[in-house]
């Protein structure tokens, strides 16, 4: 089933060799380097030191707490932010991962917003009701549904591409716009599953998740927003993805419907078929992040929020961390990691007032994503900056492709 | 198919048949739904579900003589229609008098679609050059920040609306850069524009506004007093409209004069169609597409400066919320044709108009059909109206070579 890259006997240093030789790694370290060189050219726009900025956002994300040589005061501190830093890196590695799943299959899905809300708002009915349920199996019934409600919001997309080629661009962000008004009005006042206490009478917000159904933390305090057990179902996604993309019939034929999906036609695969599994995987990958994030932490959701992440939440972001990963299981690891350091580095609890104002720190992180995602819309400048790939290495690969 | 039998299946004016009675069903549902509305206000739905039978059956017969989409979309027009009458009748006279005033409708249908028009427009002509623009929607929200940024800077709308198209153009002209020169992913590296126009107006505007948003004082597009109210029904939808919802008008005209009916127009269209061909004959594909980008990203910026300095009269972060979106769909909807797209804005402008409209009923129950336009959306491009052909080289970049 794993013929697609080639020869069986090549060895790993040669596949290796031939990552490297793509520009695989250094491509996406010098878009990184590039994009944080041009967003500290905006720092010191406004006025603000970059470099004490950057080092603050750092500092702020407690990646600090790696370095033997701080002190341990400042070690506590780190471990709380870092705690923080891998909260927000668990959604990203699910929405990466329904980024880069859509993308392999030749799909752009924007819509990973919506699928994390799929999955977020179940996850919140389901874990806010079924009082009594042991917490086990109230935590696997909410993650169970979320996933589903997840796949669901998806494949409405990859049926509808499948089926009338409608174009999936449009329909996804179609969808995270219907998802939006559809929770906005659930949890908001005079809503279906508005919050049933007396003092959230005005308060348009829904239920809080009992605490038997919330995930177990593990590192650091419950009641000061500890490191819960999601991150380890996250690197279980990532394990999950590789396997199935690599190891498996369907990712198989997802990526072959993405090299070419007349070609895949012509040797027996349902480009439809496909397109309507691929975006199911995806929407799963993404409505767990929403699960995992209201099951793990937010515990509660409000429409303002619900209305604050329409263009900057972790689905929009999973679009940037799988584009700077190329796709692949490694690169969304470390990107989710280095957004999530980002956040939470430039949130206005990490980020010190005095070094750099933190609400401009958001829109910095924005600007930042943005770069970054258009240096990999194209890799030519990159690439050409630095001579990495022989131009007529390039122009033979795109002949081939 | 022999003569006699295509002068069978021919009605007047060389239409088939089936396509007219397919059509005709949709008239007929429409009226029955409109008999119970005001003014006629029929308080039976008898009629109505007379009418509405009348169109499923027409709908049907003109499925079964091989009118695949219109048929189905004749008879689920019918059922819509009479499942609106039944509601009508059952409704308040009150209620229905105060949400279908058809002048005010009509009014806030125009007032909506502008936007839409403006950016659609920018689409038609970037697309017809062969350049997709995902980015419609940073550069209309550049427009909008940028309008009203110039017009308090310079005191005058007219200030504000050039400082808005200047901003477009030039958030434009980076798309043109990466998509054109660099041969990017077009729908990447609008993306990316997207990201990039979120942080960079909401950074500028939280520096120079803060937490106080814009001013009150700043000068807005003024609106035109025709002395026409005396006229019933058009007079008072159309007597106070903005300035910038006629010129939206005029352009339509002016931009299918110009793409359908000039040699520049050809010459963009032939880019679009056959880029190589084009070359061939001398035409500057790189020229040309830059311009048609850069004309897209200034069109759009209109929309966006109708929205912040012609409509709400201020600005907030992200205040676009999907509006460029929608446009993209509008222009897949109106098939790449200026006055097509303009029917399409205009479907969409009156959903939201009659959303807007609806808190009357219920006010939980209206904060969920602000997903109304979006759904619209999302069955238009699931092929309502056909699967429209985009022109044979969007999106694909082109290389000198």
């Amino acid at each position: 089933v794993s013929g697609a890259e080639g020869p069986a006997s090549l060895t790993v240093a040669s596949r290796l060799s031939g990552y490297l030789r793509r520009g695989g790694i250094i491509t996406p370290l010098l878009t990184a380097l590039i994009a944080f060189v041009i967003g500290g050219l905006v720092v010191a726009l406004t006025g603000a030191n970059p470099f004490t900025t950057y080092k603050a956002i750092f500092d702020g994300s407690g990646l600090n707490w790696l370095f033997p040589w701080i002190s341990a005061e400042d070690r506590t501190t780190a471990a709380l932010n870092l705690q923080q830093t891998l909260i927000l890196t668990t959604p990203l590695i699910f929405t990466g991962l329904a980024v880069a799943y859509a993308f392999r299959a030749g799909l752009f899905n924007i819509g990973g917003q919506g699928q994390y809300f799929a999955g977020l708002f179940i996850g919140v009915w389901i874990g806010s009701s079924l009082h009594g349920l042991p917490g086990f199996l109230h935590i696997l019934f909410a993650l169970v549904l979320g996933t589903l409600a997840g796949a669901v919001w998806g494949g409405i997309a990859g049926f509808l591409k499948a089926t009338t080629g409608a174009n999936e661009v449009i329909t996804t962000i179609m969808l995270n716009y219907v998802i939006l008004w559809v929770g906005v009005w659930a949890f908001g006042l005079g809503g279906p599953l508005h919050s049933d206490s007396a003092a959230d009478k005005t308060v348009p917000i829904s239920n809080p998740v009992v605490q038997n159904a919330r995930l177990p933390v593990f590192w650091g305090d419950p009641e000061l927003q500890g490191l819960h057990i999601g991150i380890f179902i996250a690197l279980g996604a990532l394990v999950v993805f590789w396997v199935l993309l690599n190891r498996s019939v369907a990712g198989y034929e997802a990526r072959a419907v993405g090299f070419n999906a007349d070609a895949a036609e012509y040797g027996g695969i349902h480009a439809g078929r496909t397109y309507t599994k691929v975006m199911l995987v995806c929407g799963a990958f993404a409505g767990l992040a929403g699960v995992i994030d209201i099951l793990g932490w937010q515990f509660a959701v409000a429409t303002n929020d619900i209305q604050n992440a329409g263009a900057v939440g972790a689905g929009f972001i999973g679009i940037a961390v799988a584009l700077l990963g190329r796709n692949t299981t490694s690169g969304v690891l470390f990107s989710a990691l280095l957004f999530g350091a980002l956040i939470n580095g430039t949130s206005v609890r990490n980020l010190d007032p005095a070094v750099f104002p933190p609400e401009l720190a958001t829109n910095l992180t924005l600007i930042i994503q943005g770069l970054i995602v258009l240096l990999v819309s194209a890799p030519v400048i990159v690439t050409a900056l630095y001579r990495l790939r022989p131009r007529r290495a390039r122009a033979e690969e795109e002949a081939g492709a | 198919v022999s003569t006699a039998t295509l002068t069978r299946r021919l009605g007047p004016a060389g239409v088939e048949r089936s396509v007219l009675a397919g059509w005709g069903a949709v008239v007929l549902a429409l009226l029955a739904f409109w008999l119970t509305l005001p003014p006629l206000l029929v308080r039976t739905p008898v009629p109505s579900l007379v009418l509405a039978a009348a169109a499923v059956g027409l709908g049907v017969w003109s499925l079964r003589e091989g009118q695949k989409r219109l048929g189905w979309a004749a008879a689920v027009t019918g059922v819509l229609c009479a499942i609106g009458a039944i509601a009508a009748t059952r409704s308040g006279v009150g209620n229905l008098e105060r949400v279908v005033v058809w002048s005010a409708l009509i009014a806030a249908m125009l007032r909506f679609a502008t936007p839409l028009v403006f950016a659609a427009l920018g689409g038609v002509v970037s697309e017809r050059s062969g350049v997709v623009n995902i980015g419609l929607e940073g550069m209309m929200l550049t427009g909008a920040f940028f309008a009203i940024y110039g017009a308090d800077l310079t005191d005058g709308w007219f200030g504000g609306l050039l400082v808005g198209m200047v901003a477009g153009g030039v958030l434009a002209l980076v798309h043109a850069f990466f998509s054109v020169s660099l041969r990017a992913d077009q729908i990447v590296c609008g993306f990316a524009i997207n990201f990039l126009a979120l942080g960079t107006t909401g950074y500028i505007f939280l520096q120079h506004y803060g937490e106080n948003g814009t001013p009150d004082g700043v000068p807005q597009v003024p609106d035109v007093s025709l002395p026409i109210d005396w006229i019933p029904f058009f007079g008072p939808a159309l007597d106070k409209l903005n300035l910038l919802v006629w010129v939206a008008l005029v352009l339509v005209f002016a931009v299918w004069l110009f793409v359908f009916r000039t040699p520049a127009g050809l010459r963009l269209r032939s880019v679009g169609e056959n880029p190589r061909a084009a070359a061939t004959v001398g035409i500057s594909v790189y020229k040309v597409r830059y311009l048609a980008v850069i004309a897209s990203g200034v069109l759009a910026a209109m929309g966006g400066a109708f929205l912040s300095i012609g409509f709400v009269h201020t600005f907030n972060q992200n205040m676009t919320a999907g509006r460029g979106f929608i446009a993209l769909a509008v222009v897949i909807v109106g098939k790449w044709r200026p006055v097509a797209a303009l029917a399409a804005a205009l479907m969409f402008g009156f959903s939201q108009a009659l959303a807007q409209r609806l808190p009357v009923f219920s006010d939980s129950s209206a904060t969920l059909l602000q997903a109304l336009p979006y759904v619209v959306t999302l069955i238009a491009v699931a092929g309502l109206v056909g699967r429209s052909t985009p022109p044979a080289a969007d999106g694909v970049p082109y290389s000198k070579e």
